[in-house]
């Protein structure tokens, strides 16, 4: 039977789903990293996730329309991350306590708001997938890559695009300052809390995209704790990915390909518990961390709120 | 106003303790404008929720019921927040305590109660403590984040539980009956803890009460305590002192699980009687595990101030199940007010150190005065 994951069905099924499956993971992670970066953990990704993905659901079943799904999922995520930076940038709150307050919050909302309009699982169709012209007819290559969703390809945009405003831009360098040394960056007249809440607002409509890619594009449904910790994995993803986007993409693909790898034991009924085999990206999380941290140091100044002159 | 504090130390302490409620109560507000954006009265809700907690003696003693596992986490997590760590993994925790003290129980059916409770509740102490300090190990030895490996290791211990009650530990009569719903056998009732009065309150409540006086003790009394306390506070001094840092750090994630392993041998021995699982962690754990960080903030991370704060959060999880009887709110709305209340606590915490540090300001202010002829004002 284990030979049976073997065959040229099975293995573009388990790349094509590795490859859609590390969406999520990507927008909240890439989203995150620009957050820590600056010197912010926002440990409540996971919740902004739920509520996301439960106004991208909510909206796309109303209007039928999942560009207007997408959009609320910004606006809620957006609002989220705005909550994040008063309470981490403002008020300074500890930051590995605030985030768990953030996701029992969104947990608990998006569960309350589903059972108030919904009550029973429904389906919306979401973005559909999008064959790119000649790419898409190339044998296997076309369908593992080339007959994804529109979210999909945006994910994996957002990859050189996050390391590109990271790197090679202004802004990239006042966000790296911030989160390496505020006091330097604070005297040359960069406004630390400014950078920090514009991290955590992007951060924030990230991780509101990532719940919408799994609500209106990916899986088409919501449920309680949809993302059933998905977005504590992401906020690992960054650790793991060295704080660079490009880091974070093998990370998610590695994460996303064990989960694809996992669905198909189970499908192909290989003798393996399922409830083992569902432990298994968490143990290699683990794993990872304890590599990852030998290799980079995180941003200096992460989780320690900033005080002028102290 | 810095004056008039400096002046009314009692009035400062007073404020310190009124804080949380400060914080909750503006929760509650919060709490008060999503329950009337469901078309929900928030005064009858919380009416409803008040008579559900405290109403008539049953619900008094399983406000009590409720309140247990709360504290024994939050004392966990003083433990570990004292040493500078942050425990996120009370769920997994207290997961793998209740599995290992129902094992005890299923695999020594004969044993007389006297012994093998205690010796059950023990060793759920012991299997909290081991998946603890896994996280405690990976932080002091490989710099791991905790936050991170904690919470990890609970997805862990939530798939290893499931797997554990569907096939090795699963009751014979859900295998023979073939509806193989993942629950254990019912241990012996000779293992049940005693009852206390004719309710659901047990013996545990005692025990809870009991173990936060012991971790005050041993955290403010104990050379052990002083060092976690000393590592917390200040991690290189320590190093310079002679303290073995990287040792208890592990010492404190151990015990700070320890603590959340025996909630779960209590859950069991005391309430349930057997394991069960819905797939989910909170199925079992109804939470406990990060409601209990939040009891711990309330009672300002000191053991004994976490007696009354699990009191009240105990109350608002029974009181939440009576809401959504008589007025159809989901219980929902109390995993997302218990959010509210992290929040607004951790967030007033702020304010509190603020007015600390100046109070200390005034301090070394009056201290100079007093001590040189001129003060530059």
């Amino acid at each position: 039977m284990i030979a049976e994951l073997f065959t040229t069905t099975v293995i573009v099924g388990i790349l094509a789903a590795g490859i859609r499956l590390a969406t999520p993971y990507l927008y909240a992670s890439l989203g995150e990293t620009f957050g820590q970066k600056s010197g912010v953990l926002n440990l409540g990704v996971e919740g902004i996730m739920l509520l996301g993905a439960f106004a991208a659901f909510y909206t796309t079943f109303i209007t039928e329309n999942p560009w207007l799904g997408l959009l609320a999922a910004i606006i809620v995520g957006a609002i989220m991350g705005l909550a994040v930076a008063v309470i981490n940038v403002t008020l300074k709150a500890e930051q590995g306590i605030s985030g768990i307050g953030v996701y029992l919050f969104g947990l608990g909302m998006s569960e309350l708001l589903f059972q108030k309009t919904f009550g029973n699982v429904e389906i919306v169709s979401g973005f559909s997938s999008i064959y790119i012209p000649i790419l898409s007819d190339i044998p296997i290559i076309g369908e593992i890559f080339f007959q994804q969703n529109l979210l999909v390809y945006i994910a994996y945009i957002m990859v050189p695009v996050s390391w590109f405003v990271l790197s090679k831009t202004t802004l990239g360098l006042k966000i790296r300052a911030v989160g390496e040394n505020p006091e330097a960056a604070d005297t040359l007249g960069v406004s630390v809390s400014g950078v920090r809440y514009f991290t955590e607002i992007f951060g924030g409509v990230m991780s509101g995209v990532a719940g919408a890619s799994l609500s209106i594009a990916l899986l088409n449904v919501f449920q309680q704790n949809l993302t059933s910790g998905l977005g504590f994995i992401a906020v690992a993803l960054v650790y793991f990915g060295g704080w660079r986007p490009f880091g974070v993409l093998i990370g998610s693909l590695i994460f996303s390909m064990v989960n694809a790898l996992q669905l198909w034991v189970q499908v192909l009924n290989i003798p393996i518990p399922s409830d083992i085999a569902i432990m298994m990206p968490y143990v290699l999380t683990i794993l990872a961390l304890v590599i990852a941290v030998q290799r980079v140091r995180p941003p200096s100044a992460l989780t320690k709120p900033y005080e002028r002159g102290g | 106003m810095q004056d008039f504090f400096s002046k009314h130390p009692k009035v400062w302490r007073a404020f310190d303790i009124f804080l949380p409620f400060l914080a909750t109560l503006a929760a509650l507000g919060v709490g008060a404008v999503m329950l009337m954006a469901f078309d929900a009265n928030p005064v009858v809700a919380y009416g409803a929720l008040l008579e559900g907690a405290f109403g008539s003696t049953n619900a008094l003693a399983d406000t009590l019921v409720k309140a247990t596992p709360l504290l024994l986490v939050a004392l966990g997590i003083c433990i570990a927040f004292r040493g500078g760590v942050i425990n996120i993994g009370g769920e997994g925790q207290l997961i793998l305590g209740a599995v290992a003290s129902t094992a005890v129980g299923l695999v020594n059916p004969d044993m007389p109660g006297y012994l093998l409770i205690p010796l059950a509740l023990f060793v759920g102490f012991l299997a909290g403590g081991a998946w603890g300090a896994i996280p405690g190990f990976l932080k002091a030895y490989f710099n791991v984040n905790e936050i991170l490996s904690t919470i990890m290791m609970n997805a862990i211990a939530v798939q290893g539980m499931n797997y554990l009650l569907r096939e090795p530990m699963i009751d014979p009569v859900q295998l023979e009956a073939a509806s193989r719903i993942p629950q254990t056998a019912r241990l012996s009732a000779a293992f049940d803890l005693p009852r206390l009065i004719p309710t659901r309150l047990h013996l545990g409540t005692g025990l809870a009460i009991i173990a936060a006086f012991l971790v005050f003790i041993f955290l403010w009394r104990t050379v052990v305590g002083y060092r976690i306390r000393a590592v917390g506070l200040n991690p290189n001094a320590s190093r310079y002192a002679g303290i073995n840092v990287p040792r208890h750090i592990v010492l404190s994630l151990l015990l700070s699980g320890a603590f959340c392993g025996l909630a779960g041998a209590i859950q069991v021995y005391g309430l349930h009687h057997r394991m069960f699982t819905d797939g989910s962690a909170s199925g079992f754990t109804g939470s406990a595990g990060f409601n209990g960080i939040v009891v711990a903030l309330f009672g300002q991370l000191h053991p004994l101030g976490a007696i009354p704060a699990s009191f009240l959060f105990g109350a608002l999880i029974v009181g939440a199940n009576k809401l959504q009887r008589v007025m159809q709110v989901p219980s929902s709305f109390i995993i997302a007010l218990n959010g509210l209340v992290v929040i607004f606590v951790v967030s007033a915490d702020y304010w509190r150190r603020r007015m600390a540090q100046r109070r200390e300001a005034d301090l070394v202010g009056e201290m100079t005065a007093s001590s040189e002829a001129e003060v530059p004002t």
